[in-house]
């Protein structure tokens, strides 16, 4: 069935099955692969995409419940060609990841977090990304990033969550 | 990292695949589409052990979309059995069980249908008739005489048992005033990264070759395929420029790739399989060691260990590739970090109806580890001594070093103490011992954990002929190639896939510290397996030591190449002729020198202006041997097996809820010491992830079967892999003592902190519980299973008290 989705600003027109997830859509419909299949049955995260700035697992919506959302993938958030984003670069500059394949997923609910709290506990972090499992880093590159990111957001005098 | 001799080595730069991965262009194996691709979904066996009496296609194969089904007999009669470690040949291993399958899970029958939702759904309507068959879980159970068997052609269950004895364990046995034995069991799981394994297999009929896709850390894995399909190694070409999400050991993936490399042959498409998490866990073929051990220890009054007996029984599963190796690599470092003079080791690998084991992170030292650290704490108690203060007796010292070890291997060096002190000094270690006892006043269990251990690395598989002796492996080979373009920019290759490691930072760094030239300068490419040096893939905590010194082993070449260049056409003699930052000047005349760019030049396009006899262009190869390696083992199992040693030492606190068993790590402290650090960054991020992993091996991660044989952990509602919740912040004291094997005094790091984590916890929650007479033996330590035992303990202590 044809639906109309909006994903990063753009308006897609995609035609699926009823049963279809919303990740399988994102990324064989329209080739957004930063979406990562984990587990399949929401509790890993890799598949978390923002609906509407909430983090949500795209495998546990179908692509016809995200009509009407506006949906932000990890394709939405570089801010051109060759670019990173400021939560992107403090990934980077901690080395918050290793495999990175839960990465894209960590840093869109690292975006949600910061958008909303601007100073960030490490408890708010631990709890923000206590839904996305990394088997690689331990989380304590990721916590320090996403800390750092919120630092220097704070320290660019910019309205939160800007990226 | 304080000062270092070194420009880039050491120094605290940053990881270059990142970029990639933080805006989701990393490329994975799913994110490979090719034109025309099919799907394949699996049908499984829902019986630990049954008879395939028939299987019936008709109404799958009319299902729209659905374009095959293939079953095991047709498999089996086009195809090889799939490589074995062990000489076993009547314990043959195919990628869909023919006539009989071995457990709950495993593959029956292949679809392939236009998508995968369609793929599934024909997989239900395929009908197996079965016949169940008696099956075994239980290891000790599969080893015992009677037993149902796995296998019936092997005659029995076992597929290794051999004792070795190294030194005069008897004698030393004899001479001992004490002694003691302890069981201990290190139960099944696994590193289950968050990508499952996924490989897409595309057939060129006209070309003849076999493109491969695929999510995999194995050595010799496009050989492996093209011996199962009978196609000449030059005929499979595997993509090595596929990132992997994760795999710590485990993505072998060997049947899968065999399976969807027959399918795209048969039918003439790109044909992918992708697990879901049920296959992954169930049928993945990916679990880690079962292990029973049995340990027998001799010592003196002041704790000092002379002897060990260890008997190791491993549950390997229905089937077995290279798992019972992982009964090999612990013989490098039998003794862990101690003293100990003479050791008889009784290694034992059995299948059982179970699912199929493979490497996991550390290939089996870490239970080892585990089961060592476990009979030094009983020895201290035993001798009602401090238990820092037996490890501190029984540790080799820093004078020591280089150090033989019983079983054939010399540690390259280390200073344990150090280490320790260091650790010791950073927790403030008398506090802690007050916050434990703090804690205790609160009514909580508390304790101290600690773990001392080695992680051996730079792996040479020297296990495969001390465990097989038709197999006569002596190298374990890692390459580079570094090309000079005629614009002067610098290309290296490597010839392997990553899951996480960083190996373009780790080759970039090399090369830009010989050439003195900024590393990220360097590209760093990943030729297919077709144009590739020799590689066995990241395992066993080698790149550091085998791809960084390829690395830096061709750059060496192109630097002298450089030199000789430039003393040719400086008319010096190459002493005088001085490289600094990719120019060469004259050590006499400074002034005189020539700069990258014209030695460049000269070397592609000025052939007159060569020494005689020199090659134009600048390509330069280098393919490693494994530092210290060669030899075959002696005929009683002596071989030096890894050429360098890691330390680490854990020191942990430990809070345990008394009503409920639960525990909560409240502080970590790990000392590390593995020799000169390549990437700071990097290795931190190992050793925090390794942490993490043991924790879950420790508390939280298990495969655990019902009595029918059936898997129960099935996804990960049931499995429960640790979230930042369950990791606490841990602090890392660093430490260096360098190798004198590798070229920047590096060791491996790729394993650490998973090697004695969970023995760390051991020790914590034994600590907090032996107040009240009880020890814990086994892992995982469920939270259920401890409340259990402290409620039954205190009901003891006071019966009328009950257990609240």
């Amino acid at each position: 069935m044809p639906v109309e989705l909006n994903v990063n600003g753009q308006t897609r027109m995609v035609a699926v099955e009823p049963r279809t997830s919303l990740l399988d859509c994102l990324r064989e419909d329209l080739l957004l692969t930063g979406a990562h299949a984990g587990c399949e049955h929401g509790v890993c995260g890799a598949c978390t995409v923002l609906v509407d700035g909430a983090p949500m697992r795209s495998c546990l919506m179908f692509a016809v419940q995200a009509d009407g959302y506006a949906i932000t993938t990890i394709e939405g958030l570089s801010p051109g060609p060759g670019e990173l984003s400021l939560i992107q670069d403090a990934f980077c500059e901690t080395h918050g990841m290793q495999c990175g394949y839960c990465t894209p997923a960590m840093i869109l609910t690292a975006h949600a977090l910061l958008a909303n709290n601007p100073a960030p506990t490490r408890e708010d972090i631990v709890d923000a990304i206590s839904g996305n499992i990394c088997r690689c880093t331990g989380y304590a590159q990721i916590v320090e990033a996403i800390a750092l990111a919120a630092e220097r957001m704070r320290s660019l005098n910019r309205p939160a969550g800007t990226p | 990292m304080s000062a270092t001799p070194f420009r880039f080595v050491s120094t605290d730069r940053r990881v270059r695949e990142d970029r990639r991965f933080v805006v989701g262009k990393g490329r994975f194996a799913a994110d490979v589409a090719l034109a025309g691709t099919r799907h394949v979904a699996v049908v499984t066996c829902p019986h630990p052990a049954a008879r395939i009496i028939a299987i019936d296609k008709a109404e799958a194969l009319a299902m729209p979309g659905v374009h095959y089904v293939l079953d095991g007999r047709e498999l089996a009669a086009a195809t090889q059995p799939l490589l074995a470690g062990l000489d076993t040949p009547k314990v043959p291993r195919r990628p869909l069980a023919v006539d009989v399958a071995r457990y709950s899970g495993e593959w029956v029958a292949a679809v392939v249908a236009d998508t995968r939702a369609l793929a599934e759904d024909a997989a239900e309507l395929v009908g197996v008739d079965y016949e169940p068959l008696p099956f075994v879980l239980d290891g000790e159970a599969a080893y015992a005489p009677g037993s149902p068997l796995v296998h019936a052609d092997h005659g029995s269950n076992v597929l290794l048992d051999r004792t070795f004895v190294w030194g005069e364990v008897e004698q030393d046995f004899a001479d001992s005033p004490h002694r003691l034995s302890l069981r201990v069991k290190w139960g099944r799981s696994s590193t289950v990264p968050v990508e499952t394994f996924a490989v897409m297999a595309s057939w060129d009929p006209w070309r003849e070759v076999l493109d491969v896709f695929a999510s995999v850390q194995m050595p010799r894995f496009p050989d492996q395929v093209a011996l199962a399909l009978k196609l000449p190694g030059s005929a499979v070409r595997v993509y090595n420029d596929v990132d992997v999400g994760g795999s710590y050991g485990v993505k072998r993936g060997i049947k899968h790739a065999v399976l969807v490399g027959y399918l795209s042959r048969r039918l003439g498409f790109p044909v992918r399989l992708i697990e879901d998490r049920l296959e992954n866990m169930r049928a993945g073929d990916a679990h880690g060691p079962e292990r029973n051990f049995d340990i027998e220890v001799a010592f003196d009054d002041a704790g000092v260990i002379r002897s060990m007996k260890m008997r190791a029984l491993d549950n390997v599963g229905a089937y077995a590739g290279r798992s019972p190796f992982q009964l090999g690599k612990p013989v490098s470092a039998i003794v862990g970090p101690y003293r100990i003079r003479s050791v008889q080791y009784r290694a034992i690998a059995v299948t059982s109806n179970k699912t199929v084991q493979e490497a996991v992170r550390a290939f089996g030292q870490a239970p080892t580890n585990y089961a060592i650290e476990r009979a030094l704490e009983e020895v201290a108690w035993h001798r009602g001594l401090d238990r820092l203060e037996v490890r501190r007796r029984n540790l080799i010292r820093a004078e020591q070093f280089p150090y033989l070890i019983p079983s054939g291997t010399t540690y390259d060096s280390g200073d344990y103490h150090a280490v320790i002190d260091k650790v010791l000094a950073k927790a403030d270690y008398a506090g802690l011992v007050a916050e434990r006892d703090r804690l205790r006043g609160q009514g909580l269990l508390a304790g101290i954990g600690i773990a001392a251990c080695l992680e051996p690395s730079g792996a040479n598989s020297t296990f495969e002929p001390l465990l097989n002796p038709k197999n006569e492996t002596t190298t374990y080979t890692e390459a580079c190639r570094i090309n000079v373009d005629v614009s002067g920019a610098v290309t290296a290759t490597i010839h392997t896939l990553s899951a996480g490691q960083g190996h373009e930072t780790l080759v970039g760094t090399v090369i830009g510290e010989v050439l003195e030239i900024d590393p990220d300068r360097i590209r760093v490419v990943r030729p297919d397996s077709l144009s590739s040096l020799p590689s066995q893939s990241p395992v066993g905590s080698r790149m550091a030591i085998m791809m960084g010194g390829a690395a830096f082993h061709a750059a060496q070449k192109l630097k002298d190449r450089i030199v000789a260049i430039a003393a040719h056409n400086l008319g010096i003699p190459s002493e005088r002729a001085t490289y600094g930052a990719g120019g060469v000047s004259d050590r006499a005349a400074p002034q005189s020198r020539l700069s990258w760019n014209e030695l460049v030049t000269i070397a592609h396009r000025n052939f007159h202006r060569l020494p005689p006899g020199t090659e134009p262009g600048l390509a330069f190869t280098h393919v490693m041997q494994v530092p210290t390696g060669g030899q075959l083992p002696t005929a009683d199992g002596r071989v030096q097996m890894y050429p360098c040693f890691a330390f680490e030492f854990h020191l942990i606190l430990v809070a345990v809820d008394p009503d409920l068993g639960k525990p909560e790590i409240k502080r970590y402290f790990i000392g590390h010491d593995c020799g000169t650090v390549i990437n700071p960054k990097i290795v931190r991020g190992m050793t925090m992830g390794g942490i993490a992993h043991g924790i879950g091996a420790a508390l939280y991660e298990e495969f655990a079967y019902n009595e029918e044989g059936q898997l129960i952990a099935q996804s990960f509602m049931d499995y429960l892999l640790p979230s930042s919740h369950e990791v606490p912040p841990v602090e890392i004291v660093h430490h260096v003592t360098p190798s004198p094997h590798t070229v920047f005094g590096q060791k491996g790091s790729g394993e650490s902190g998973y090697l004695g984590a969970p023995a760390a916890i051991a020790s914590a929650i034994n600590d907090a519980i032996r107040p009240l007479g009880i020890a814990v033996n086994s892992l995982p330590i469920r939270i259920a299973q401890l409340g259990d035992m402290i409620a039954a303990a205190r009901e003891k202590m006071s019966p009328r008290m009950g257990s609240g």
